[in-house]
């Protein structure tokens, strides 16, 4: 960006008077200053305009319940009692699962495409995956619901209780639908954004460093593992937060196969429920004016929780960006 | 002063252009159950009324409720009536009208039986409440003898969504269970002691299928539309019914002597051996009062024509036809828009 500027700056000498402004505009520059100024105001015109109205909206739950809304854990629209814990936790939760299923999957599938397969196959293949990417969500629901809920039922579910029973996460009745099994069509429908993404990233990884690796007798494993993949940490980082805003903000597909039951348990195999399906449900027939208001309160507890988890990932990032400094 | 003149000029232009072709259009929005044969009424109200059309947004009872008050719409639709607090926020008195009935039918899944289940008022409730937790508890399998039932687990299942159909099954469970009245209530939405939620008739139908040992509720059109099998539930008269459209009319009949003037009135577990226990009304709300008269008039002729025309249709799309003694009441009550 910089350097642009300079450069500009020697070939038209400064001016000074309306003229320059003249100039400048007849040059396009100040035009597309202002144009582009204009739409990033925009942007952040919008997302004020957006907590304004959640906020504004939510007035008559936040005096009522305060700080209590992110605890309590009754969500009752006949009694007029409204709490956001079990809906924080399933939300957390689930978009916990899917990374920690998504993250190795799609690091590894990225890997393979970008370093180890042949250019055309790679190609190909990344093709495939942005397609998988713009699949509507509620074909994702609709594949839950056929296929992964039958088979956590009588396939997945069982196979964890024999093996990992012992935890606490895998106990309980095994309905089919719970957190887990939002978690696994959560994952499956983020995973083709790790992959694209970071397979683009490990791509503009300098040819250089690689054979650089090599030379120095590394493995071809080590030089991806070791070089490749920690040049191209920050764009990986990337991906894993959007995937993971995709994730927070799922809303048919989660309702789906969730349970929708706002309850806080260990046991992954419990129904859940998470934010975003809850506004979904519930809003078209919500009339008390608490029930509605609770309802957008919600909604500012999603923006709030998007807003600390991609905070956290700035943070994340420079503090690797630091650590790869001193190695 | 300019500008305002330029309005008023606008909408002169409008209104007379509007008045030139003697279209009334009406706006309505409201509940979602109903939807099939309020656009079928529409509809046809609008080929034999060329100069009425009445424009109907499915939005959900809640929605219509907000709409009407806002005055954004020139009538509601509701599954379940408008509370005394509702009505006393609202700037103008509104009126109810009953158009149709549903009903709501147990539908489950246990493994082993293929017939048809008798379900207890006790049981249902229980079941709900989580109290009854296994298919051969006594209090269903003394409902059910000669069938056997399983040592199973019962897994509940309900919507998920705001419902109507939530409304008139937790209205009925209210009315079932003491218990049920005093911790979790009726309305669109409540907080469920127990269960799955199932997005829509078609998700609670999809968890019940798949899910061995589960129960769950759904819309009698929905189960009747898609040959959903479904159980019978012991009325008030201490009989067990299966739910049809002629049952579901008996049951709007039976209370019929007691419907108030404002039709704001429940009826499941209504009185008559005949009567299906877990049916509603759904309502039409229209505002008392309504200053324009080519709109007053389209809106009275048009619940006249559905009372009496319109009815003739519902069977054809599985809604239950309201009882005579309710229709006389409501012709009555079309005076009463001014």
């Amino acid at each position: 960006m910089s350097t642009t500027a300079t450069t500009i700056e020697r070939a038209v000498p400064p001016q000074a008077g309306p003229r320059a402004f003249v100039q400048r505009l007849r040059d396009g520059d100040q035009v597309a200053h202002i144009i582009t100024l204009v739409f990033a105001a925009g942007i952040l015109l919008i997302t004020s305009l957006l907590v304004y109205e959640l906020w504004v909206n939510s007035h008559l739950s936040r005096s009522k319940f305060g700080w209590l809304f992110f605890w309590t854990r009754t969500w009752d629209p006949i009694f007029d009692n409204f709490g956001a814990a079990p809906f924080i936790y399933g939300t957390l939760i689930t978009s916990v699962v899917s990374l920690v299923i998504a993250v190795p999957l799609g690091l590894a599938a990225a890997v393979f495409l970008a370093e180890l397969a042949p250019r055309s196959l790679s190609d190909s293949i990344a093709f495939l995956i942005d397609l998988l990417a713009a699949v509507p969500s509620v074909i994702y629901g609709l594949l839950g619901i056929f296929i992964v809920v039958p088979l956590m039922r009588t396939v997945i579910g069982p196979a964890l209780k024999d093996t990992l029973g012992f935890l606490p996460f895998f106990r309980g009745p095994n309905y089919g639908v719970g957190f887990l099994t939002a978690g696994i069509v959560l994952a499956i429908m983020i995973v083709p954004f790790i992959i694209s993404v970071s397979r683009e990233v490990l791509l503009t990884v300098p040819r250089e460093q690689r054979e650089a690796a090599l030379s120095l007798g590394a493995t071809r494993w080590e030089a991806t593992w070791k070089v490749v993949v920690p040049w191209a940490r920050t764009g990986i980082m990337g991906s894993i937060f959007l995937a993971l805003a995709r994730a927070l903000g799922e809303t048919m597909a989660v309702t789906m196969v969730i349970g929708n039951d706002p309850k806080i348990s260990a046991s992954l195999f419990a129904p859940g429920y998470t934010i975003a399906a809850v506004i979904a449900n519930e809003f078209t027939e919500a009339t008390g004016d608490l029930y509605l208001s609770a309802l957008i309160e919600l909604g500012l507890v999603l923006f709030l929780m998007t807003f600390i988890l991609n905070g956290l990932a700035r943070v994340l990032i420079v503090a690797t960006e630091r650590g790869g400094g001193h190695s | 002063m300019k500008r305002t003149l330029f309005v008023a000029f606008l909408l002169a232009t409008l209104a007379v252009t509007a008045g030139a072709q003697g279209t009334v259009l009406l706006n309505a929005a409201g509940a979602t159950f109903p939807y099939p044969i309020y656009s079928k009424w529409f509809d046809v109200y609008h080929t034999a009324h060329p100069d009425v059309q009445i424009n109907y947004q499915s939005i959900g009872s809640g929605g219509g409720i907000r709409q009407l008050l806002a005055g954004t719409v020139d009538f509601g639709a509701s599954d379940g009536p408008m509370s005394d607090d509702q009505l006393a926020q609202a700037k103008f008195k509104i009126l109810h009208f009953p158009t149709v009935l549903g009903a709501v039918v147990p539908t489950y899944n246990v493994p082993g039986v293929s017939g048809e289940l008798n379900f207890t008022q006790k049981a249902i409730a229980g079941i709900y409440l989580g109290t009854i937790t296994k298919w051969n508890d006594p209090e269903i399998a003394n409902a059910n003898k000669g069938v056997s039932l399983p040592n199973a687990d019962i897994v509940v299942v309900h919507r998920s969504d705001g419902s109507g159909t939530t409304y008139i099954f937790t209205d009925f469970l209210a009315k079932a269970s003491d218990d049920w009245k005093n911790k979790v209530g009726k309305g669109t939405s409540v907080n469920w002691p127990v269960g799955l939620g199932g997005k829509g008739n078609e998700g609670v139908t999809g968890l019940v299928k798949q899910t061995p040992g589960s129960i769950g509720y759904i819309e009698l059109i929905y189960a009747v539309q898609n040959n959903i099998p479904y159980g019978k539930v012991q009325n008030a008269a201490g009989k067990f019914v299966k739910a049809d459209l002629v049952g579901v009319t008996a049951a709007a009949a039976g209370s019929g002597k007691e419907i108030p003037d404002d039709f704001r009135v429940s009826i499941t577990n209504a009185p008559g051996a005949a009567s299906y226990p877990v049916s509603s009304f759904t309502w039409l709300l229209i505002p008392a009062q309504i200053q324009d008269a080519k709109k007053r008039d389209a809106i009275k002729g048009f619940i006249k024509w559905m009372l009496n025309d319109g009815q003739s249709y519902n069977e054809g799309l599985s809604y239950a036809k309201l009882p005579k003694n309710v229709v006389a009441k409501e012709v009555k009550a079309i005076s009463l828009i001014q």
